[in-house]
Formats: C-alpha cells, structure tokens, sequence
C-alpha cells in the first residue's frame, strides 16, 4: 500500500482544486456584484461605454426606487424654493420634482405578507401531515406521499387556467388570502417531505416513553416531538419562504394593483424615459438580501431542501 | 431514497401502547392531520385539473362571457398535434433542456469533485457559489438583459475583453444563433450549483475503504475514477438530471423575462406559448388541451426516468 | 433566526401601518384610474388634483409599464377585477370590452352632460370611442391623442460638413425627408459615423416582440406603402390587400432598415428603448409615439433646439399614414364607484381642464384646445402632431384583437429580427393567420 491515504488528496491537488474553485466563484458571482454596483450608480454611469468598474457611489438609483418622479418647468422649479432633504436635492439635479411614493414598499410588504402567510399555513399542515406519515399506518400512505409530490411536476402556468377561473369566481383573485392558500398548496409537497424525514430520525422511543407515562396522543406530538424537529421546521419554513419570495409565473398573472409581490414588480421599474436601470437593480439587491442570508444560515440543510429531502447529507 | 423510512415507520406505534393511550384513537388522529392537506391539494391541484380536462374538449374563452360553449370533442387536441408551430416550442423546449443539463452535470460534477479534495475553506467558497440559485428567476433574467446589452453589458465587455471581439458586434439575445445559448447560459449560471451540490453528496456517500481496497489491487486513479467514483454518484446525478429535468421542462419565468420568446419565436419555450395562448389570446379550451397534453408529457417522461433511476440504484 | 424573523416582519408591519393611516383620511369616495406608467400618466396625476380638490374625492393610480400594460390590464377586465373605476385602455381594446360588457356604454351620459363628441378630433371619436366603428355608439371619451412620428438630430443636420457631405453623396440638401426612401439614406449616411468622438447610429425603430412594438411599428411603413387591412368593400377580404405587392415591398423596407440601421442590440426596442437610444445621442433618427416629444424638448441632452419633429413619411407613390396611438377614457363596468367616474369624466371633458392637459403635456384630443390658433406656435412639435393625427389609421380593433395581434407580432418579428423566410411569406402567413381568427369568430 502507498504511503500515503488514498481519502487525502495531496497538497498539490488541494491546491490546483482550490483554485480552480475559487476563480469558478468568482466567475459565478460577478453578475451578483454587478447588480448590487448598479444599484449605486447614476443612471448615465449605468449605461455608460465600456462599462464603469469604478464609479462616484450615489443612491439616485435607491431614491428612484422609491418614490414617483415628476417633471416641472424650470420657473417651477424656482418657485418651489431650496429642497428641503438630500433626496429632493438629488433629483432636483435633473429637472425633476418627487410626486410621491413609489409602489415598491407596497410590492414588498405583500411578498412580506404573502411569503410569511404562506410559510406559517404550510409548516402547521405539513408538520401535521408528515407526522401522521411518519407514525401511523395511513392507508394508501404511498400513494398519496406520491400524489403530494405530483403536484409539483406541473407547469405553473399550466395550473394556471383553471385556478384563475376559480379566483375568479371566489373573490380570490388579487388577494393576500388567495396568494397564500395557491403557495401553501403549491409549497405543501415540499414541507411533508421535508418534515416527514426530520420527524422520521427522531427516536421514537421518547414518544413511546412519554405515552407510558400517561400522555395524550396530541401532548407527545406537541410536547415531546415538536422540540426535537424544531430544527427541521425552521428549515423547511426557510424553503417554503424563499420559493414563496421568488415565485413569479402564479404572481404576474393573478395579481395586479393589490396583492402583486415583487418579483412581477421589479422589472417593471421604469424611469422617467426607459428603464431606470439603477433603481431596477437598487430594488433587485433588496430584494435578494434576504435569500442571501438565508442560504447562508441555511448551508447545512440546503442539500435536503432542494431536493425534497431525498438526499440527506 | 424516497421510501427507505416508509418501512420503518409503518413499525410505529406497537399495539400494547397505543391501546393504553386516552383520547382519539391513533386512526382518528393520523386522519385529522392528514386531511386538511390533502384537501388543500384537492382544491387547490386536482379540482382545476379535472376542471382543465373538462375545459379542454369545448372551445370556452374566458373573455367570451356571452358566447354559448360547445363541445368540440378532441379538436383542441388535433389542432395542437397537428401544429407546426407548437412542435418547434417543443423543439425549443428539448434544445433548452438538453444543453443546459449536459453543461450543468459537466460543469455541475467538476465543481463537486474539485470541492471534495477538501482544499482549506470548501465549505464558504461552496456557499458563495450554491447564491445564484436562490435568486427570484424573473428578478435575474430581468437583469441578466441589461448584462447582455451590447456595448454597455458586462457580459458582452468581457467577452470582447477576452477575445477581442467588438462587444457591440454581437447581441446575444437579438441575434438568433445566440439567442438559444443566452438563455441556456443564464440557466447554466443559476442551477450548476444544485447539480454540484447533488453530486458532492454522492462523492462523499463513497465508503473510503473502497478507494484503499482497490489501491491495494492497484488500480490506477484513472480506473477507480470509472469504476468506483462515478458510478457510485450515478443515482445521484440522475437524481439531480430528474429534478433538472421537471424544473426547465416548466421554465417561464427567467425566459420569460430575459428573451420573451424572441427573436422571433426562437426562444419560445412552450411554457411561454401556453401563456400566449391562455392569457393573452384567452383560448381558454385550446389552452386547457395544451395543458393536459403537457401534463401528461411530464408525467409520462418523469415516470419512465424513475423506473430507470431504481434500476441503476438496485445494481 | 426566529427572532429575526419576527423582528422584521414587525418593522415591515410598523412601517405599513404608519403609510396606511396616512394614507385613508377622506371620507368621499376613492376612485382608482388604471393606465399605462408613461410621461402623460404623472401629467394626469398632477391635473387630477384639481378634481379632488372639487368633488371631495380622492384619486388613486395604478400605472403599469407598456411592455405589461395589455396583459395586466385585459387580465383585470376579463378577471372581472373591481381594482379600476375609470381605464384609459388602449384604444384597440375597445371591441372586446365594448361587446363582452367590460366597459359601460356612455351615450346617454354624454347626452344627460351636454358632452358632444362631434367637439373631438374625428380620428380619435373612430379610433378611441366608437364600436362597432363609425356608429355613433361610444364606449369612451378620447383622452390623450397620440400617433407615431418621428425626431430627428437638428443640431447634427445643421452641421455644415455633414450638410456638404451629405449633399455630394445623395445630390439633395440633408433636411427633414418626405419620403421613407430619403429617411433611409439618412439612416445610411448617420450610420456608424464618429460624432464629437462617439459612434452613431441611423435610426431607432420598433422591433419589440413581447406585446404590440414591432406591429406598431412596421404598420407604420406598411400603410404608407399601401398595405391595407383588407378590401375596403368587402369586410374581412384579406387576400390581396394584407399580402399585396406593395405591402410586401414595405414589410422589406422595414427589414432593410433594421438591417442597415439601427444601433447594436436594437431586436427588442419599443417606446423606452428608443427614447433611451436618442436620449444618450446614439441615434440621429427616433421612431415614436408623439407622447415622447414633450420629454425631449426638455432633456438635457439632446432637448431644445437639438431636436425637431416631423410626421411619418410618405411611401413610394405618395400615400401618406402614421400608426394611431392613443386612448379614450372609460368607465369600467365591474366598478361600484360608476357615478364617481363618470363625474371624473365630466370633469376631465371641459374645455379649460383640456387646455391646462395641453399645457402639462398631455396631448388633448378637443377641437377648440387643437384648433385654437395659437396651438400650432405653443411647442415646437404641435404643428407636427396636427400634421400627424390627420394622417392617422389604426390596427383592428376587434374583440380578437390580442389574438391578431400575436400573430402579426410573430410574422413579423420573425422575417425583420430572427432572418426567417421572405416578407411574401410573411404576409401570406399573416393573411392565413387573420383569415383563421376571423373563421373562429364565424366572421370570415
């Protein structure tokens, strides 16, 4: 046998490895930086020839998010007096005045709303659910883990037709209400997986050992089994959340001035002219933000949640 | 994979216990848990889909409401089958699919296996590259035309930077050679990282002891790499080919946004054509009809993979 | 992590709070007007304080960007959506929302309010408010007219030696052109050419695929070469009229433009793509919609007397058209808030609130603002928009319209941009296409 361990490879090839991986991430991640720079940019400095690597930082893009621009005349303009805060002096700059609010923090309040709503409904049906899988004797029990799974092979859009039909006749188009019932269906699959199998390696001896000593049923479920798969509730509940976060197809067609996420939003940000691409990019970081620190925490379990829990490690 | 804890958990619950415990008995409670998902799911999936079957032999609109509904038998579905145009959707649709799963199982499996020599910080470089797929498609494809702006794009700058091509002579998503690959790129860009990741848990699923017992037949790296790594991660990049595979046999929203279909109607991914039809043109029973035979496309295709995938796990 | 979770909902919660209370303080009714996120739209909203400071109601906007404006919009009327009170729709949704109920018929009103739509441009009556056309049935007030024309770079054709270069190479003074074979030979000559350092390109035309760009303009070509949509005697007659020679001829021209001239990139341009093309002088020619003009006079860049306007040429025998844009403002049937919009419209309708709309940007269709003597002189581009809106045709208005529609933006973006097939084929294609959808609708 050779000296050394087959299992460690050797210095150089840990070396050569690092650095091929390292110069992939960095590929892989300039796309990432580009946006998050854009959004710092002015709108001239975006779409400048060839492209600014190095730039005066400005929120002008993070304002236009933000707020709805105006333009006045120049007499106007002198009528109105100084501007009164840095944002108002910002784009005054370019013959504009601020009108109001922008419907972005609206967009993202409801992909609050709508992400967070669904999450909760979907981890108290699937952790129920995947517990009764997971401990009793279900009828069918194959089948019907089959069936949850099924539905999500399906083209979103496909789904579509006749859902909007049924929104429409229920009222439900354009709500929080009905966002949140279409993603906890669609999210459902993936949270009785996931939760089946956290639930699956928790002994289940504490919970026999708990109803011997004179507990309920529902007093082991809630007292003895829901602690121990605290873990893989929180991460299933961060999977569901990003997907409801990211959805795009179900939101653009089935909601509009009220209930509309971000992601159908986002791309439409236009400023005054064409698109507005600083303040396009300025609500894109804000809005990956969170997935980022998400997957960040989540790098342990990230394995298992995209694959619905079939691959453990 | 799937099933290997169905078994142990059908075990639960030895009879002595379960008949001391007060309260509702155990069916009654595996019943209360189970129901209300699964008549979310009735509602919400199989109600519209029997509801989509049925749509799918009349020629129904939904802005018609004032014109009578008739049933046309299976006109929908000839209609369909016999268009040339929604076979070259489907053409676009195979060309997506296969491409960007052949490029994101090689690049996909090369990450995995340079992660898996262990070199000092694996674990925060695999996270920083694991970040494109968890962006909102249609917020990236959004952004990715602005990077494939001729002149004014990253993308097209650097590769005029690395190859000295004029970066405004070239317009990857106007041009319709380039087209295809524009989005067959973003998507490279964004899901390599779950096939890495797939296979990374393969690789390390390997027992070391199989590697040091064929070094001491003396095997060269070259035939273990064939004999004992790959395919010991063969179920698991099939597994990760499958859900690839589902996921872009449905993609809209990243297409969607960075090409709309075009040019021309190069890019159409039939996900796209289907909304055109459903959404924007409102041919609610044609649509419906396109729906059922996509479905019955996905299950059909998805079904067979999963007999060849149990294969290739019982050898 | 929980924590976090919760703290941020709780802000997000918070903030929410605070802009809703601020935001729910009257008492009248709230009504909500839906258009498309343009210039014109912020001019409304400035206009429309004047109403709420009248009537005690208050305003509410909902502006969806063009590329998305149709699908958002036709999706609210089909869904039944009670999200618009009033919809400025574009004005070849008029059939479908006319004859499936989706806005309210406004004859009587207009009779009760003394409103007389023989006060507005004829063009924009046919075009915005009437269906079935040229009945006096109206379903609309026109509220913005608006048609596609075109600016062009006053100062780099003031230049001298461009003026004398150009004038050795063509033997005719570089100058506005009357015919769409001269806008070519501008294109040319601008193209690819080094001014003050920086290369330029011929023209910004529309080529955008996913909703109207492309139809829109090429139609423009097409009209003024003599494509008609079908026999003017016999309605739904396409063969021969959508596919003729001369139409053929212009669906050509409209490729060898693109081909020749436009800046790197342009496969997807519509109304921003092109502004931003003109607006960072890339181009010296810009296809557009006349709402862009009054954004221009006033940019910094290339505002002023850098720019200046003229109307949609004329085609190789003279016939002369531009596209119509432009939109009428109705009310929306599935709205509880009826009376409340139709007293928006009322207002909207009087002769000095369309004045002070001309003055703010918004192109009103009333004769007595348009014909007004002094209107011509008001802004440099309001003789070109005069000269426009007499040249004006529009695409069907049909309840198929989205369908016909699709399939125009297909035939054609598929021969201009993405090189398949010849324009014959094209055309042909598209009369088959046309033919189909009326066939459907039992009308062919």
């Amino acid at each position: 046998m050779s000296s050394y361990s087959v299992t460690e490879p050797s210095a150089r090839q840990k070396w050569f490895a690092g650095s091929l991986v390292v110069l992939y991430a960095i590929i892989t991640l300039l796309p990432l930086i580009w946006i998050i720079g854009t959004g710092f940019k002015s709108p001239s400095d975006a779409i400048a020839y060839p492209p600014k690597t190095f730039f005066q930082p400005t929120l002008e893009g993070y304002v236009n998010l933000f707020t709805t621009r105006t333009r006045v005349t120049e007499e106007q303009l002198k009528q109105m007096g100084e501007p009164t805060t840095w944002y108002d002096r910002l784009v005054r700059k370019d013959g504009l005045i601020i009108a109001g609010p922008s419907r972005f923090s609206e967009r993202f309040y409801n992909s609050v709303i709508i992400g967070f709503g669904s999450t909760v409904l979907c981890i108290v049906l699937g952790t129920a659910a995947a517990y009764a899988f997971s401990r009793f004797k279900v009828p069918l029990k194959d089948d019907l883990l089959f069936f949850i799974l099924s539905t999500r092979m399906m083209p979103p859009i496909a789904v579509a037709i006749p859902i909007f039909l049924m929104f429409r006749s229920l009222g439900l188009n354009d709500t929080h209400a009905g966002m949140i019932l279409l993603y906890t269906a669609v999210n459902l699959s993936l949270s009785v997986w996931l939760l089946k199998g956290f639930i699956d390696e928790i002994p289940i001896e504490y919970e026999e050992a708990a109803l011997i000593d004179g507990y309920t049923r529902f007093q082991a479920f809630y007292k003895v089994v829901l602690p121990q798969a605290a873990t893989g509730i929180a991460s299933t509940a961060i999977f569901c959340l990003i997907f409801a976060w990211n959805e795009y197809a179900f939101a653009v067609l089935l909601t509009s001035g009220n209930a509309q996420t971000a992601p159908p939003f986002i791309p439409t940000i236009i400023g005054v002219g064409g698109q507005d691409w600083p303040a396009v990019a300025a609500g894109a970081t804000l809005f990956l933000v969170p997935v980022m620190v998400f997957t960040i925490l989540l790098r342990k379990h990230l394995l298992r949640g995209i694959t619905f829990g079939a691959v453990r490690k | 994979m799937l099933h290997s804890s169905i078994d142990r958990a059908a075990q639960a619950t030895p009879p002595p216990v379960a008949q001391r415990i007060k309260g509702l008995s155990d069916r009654a409670i595996a019943w209360i848990f189970v129901a209300p998902s699964i008549v979310l799911l009735l509602a919400i999936n199989i109600f519209p889909l029997i509801w989509t079957i049925r749509l799918s032999f009349t020629n129904f609109r939904v802005n018609r409401p004032n014109e009578p509904v008739q049933f046309v038998g299976l006109r929908n579905y000839l209609n369909i089958l016999t268009d040339e145009d929604i076979w070259l959707t489907m053409q676009a649709t195979a060309h997506f699919l296969i491409w960007t799963i052949v490029l994101q199982v090689l690049i996909g499996f090369s990450l995995a296996y340079l992660i898996n020599k262990k070199f000092r910080g694996n674990d925060l470089w695999t996270t920083i590259i694991v970040l494109p797929m968890m962006l909102s498609p249609a917020v990236v494809g959004n952004f990715w035309t602005f990077l494939y702006q001729p002149q004014i794009g990253l993308f097209n700058y650097a590769v005029g930077f690395l190859t000295g091509a004029d970066p405004s002579s070239f317009s990857m998503i106007g041009d319709t050679a380039l087209a295809p690959w524009s989005i067959i790129i973003v998507d490279t860009w964004m899901w390599t990282p779950f096939v890495m990741l797939i296979c990374l848990a393969g690789l390390r699923s390997i027992p070391s002891s199989i590697y040091e017992a064929a070094e001491c037949d003396r095997a060269s790296s070259w035939r273990q790499f064939w004999t004992i790594t790959v395919p010991m991660v063969l179920p698991f990049l099939m597994l990760a080919i499958l859900f690839r595979g589902i996921e872009n046999f449905k993609m809209f929203d990243l297409v969607v946004q960075l090409t709309g279909g075009g040019p021309g109607s190069i890019t159409e991914l039939t996900s796209i054509n289907l909304k055109r039809e459903a959404f924007e043109k409102w041919r609610t029973g044609y649509a419906s009809a396109y729906a059922v035979i996509l479905f019955v496309t996905v299950f059909g295709l998805a079904s067979i993979y999963v007999k060849a995938l149990n294969k290739v796990k019982q050898r | 992590m929980k924590s976090i979770l919760l703290s941020s909902t709780l802000i997000v919660g918070a903030y929410v709070t605070i802009a809703g209370a601020a935001g729910t303080q009257a008492s009248a009714a709230e009504l909500t007007l839906c258009w498309a996120a343009w210039d014109p739209a912020n001019a409304l909203v400035e206009l429309s304080k004047d109403f709420e400071a009248k009537s005690g109601n208050t305003m509410k906007f909902e502006f969806v960007p063009w590329p998305n404006f149709a699908d958002r919009m036709l999706n609210e009327l089909n869904s039944g959506g009670k999200l618009c009170d009033l919809m400025i729709g574009d004005s070849q949704w008029i059939g479908g929302a006319a004859e499936n109920g989706q806005y309210i018929k406004l004859n009587d009103f207009f009779d009760k309010e003394g409103i007389k739509m023989s006060d507005f441009i004829p063009a924009t009556v046919v075009g915005y408010a009437e269906w079935p056309k040229n009945t006096p049935n109206y379903w609309a007030l026109p509220a913005f007219g608006d048609v596609v024309g075109w600016t062009y770079r006053k100062d780099w054709f003031s230049r001298p030696e461009l003026q004398a270069e150009f004038k050795q190479k063509y033997g005719r003074d570089l100058g506005v052109p009357k015919t769409f074979a001269e806008l070519k030979d501008i294109a040319e000559f601008f193209q690819g050419r080094k001014i003050d350092g920086k290369t330029v390109y011929g023209a910004a035309i529309y080529t955008e695929r996913g909703s109207e760009g492309i139809t829109m303009g090429a139609m423009d070509v097409l009209y003024s070469f003599g494509f008609e949509y079908g026999n003017p005697k016999k309605a739904y007659e396409l063969d021969g009229f959508v596919n003729s020679a001369d139409a053929i001829k212009g669906l050509e021209f409209y490729k060898a433009l693109y081909d020749c001239c436009t800046p790197p990139g342009h496969s997807d341009a519509y109304m921003s793509e092109d502004i931003d093309a003109y607006k960072s002088g890339q181009v010296a020619l810009q296809m557009n919609f006349a709402f862009t003009w009054p954004g221009i006079h006033v940019d910094a860049n290339v505002g002023g007397d850098k720019s200046g306007y003229f109307a949609n040429p004329a085609g190789p025998t003279g016939i002369q058209f531009a596209q119509l844009g432009g939109q009428g403002i109705s009310v929306v049937a599935a709205s509880d808030k009826q009376q409340e919009a139709l007293d928006y419209i009322k207002w909207f309708a009087q002769p000095e609130i369309q004045k002070k709309w001309w003055s703010l940007g918004g192109y009103s269709a009333l004769r007595s603002v348009v014909e007004d003597p002094g209107f011509a002189t008001s802004q440099p581009y309001a003789q070109t928009f005069l000269d426009s809106m007499a040249i004006v045709k529009d695409f069907w208005a049909e309840p198929s319209y989205a369908s016909l529609l699709q399939a125009s933006q297909k035939r054609f973006h598929d021969y201009v941009v993405a090189k398949q097939g010849t324009a014959k084929d094209a055309l042909d294609g598209l009369a088959e296409d046309w033919k189909d959808i009326f066939e459907d609708e039992g009308k062919y």
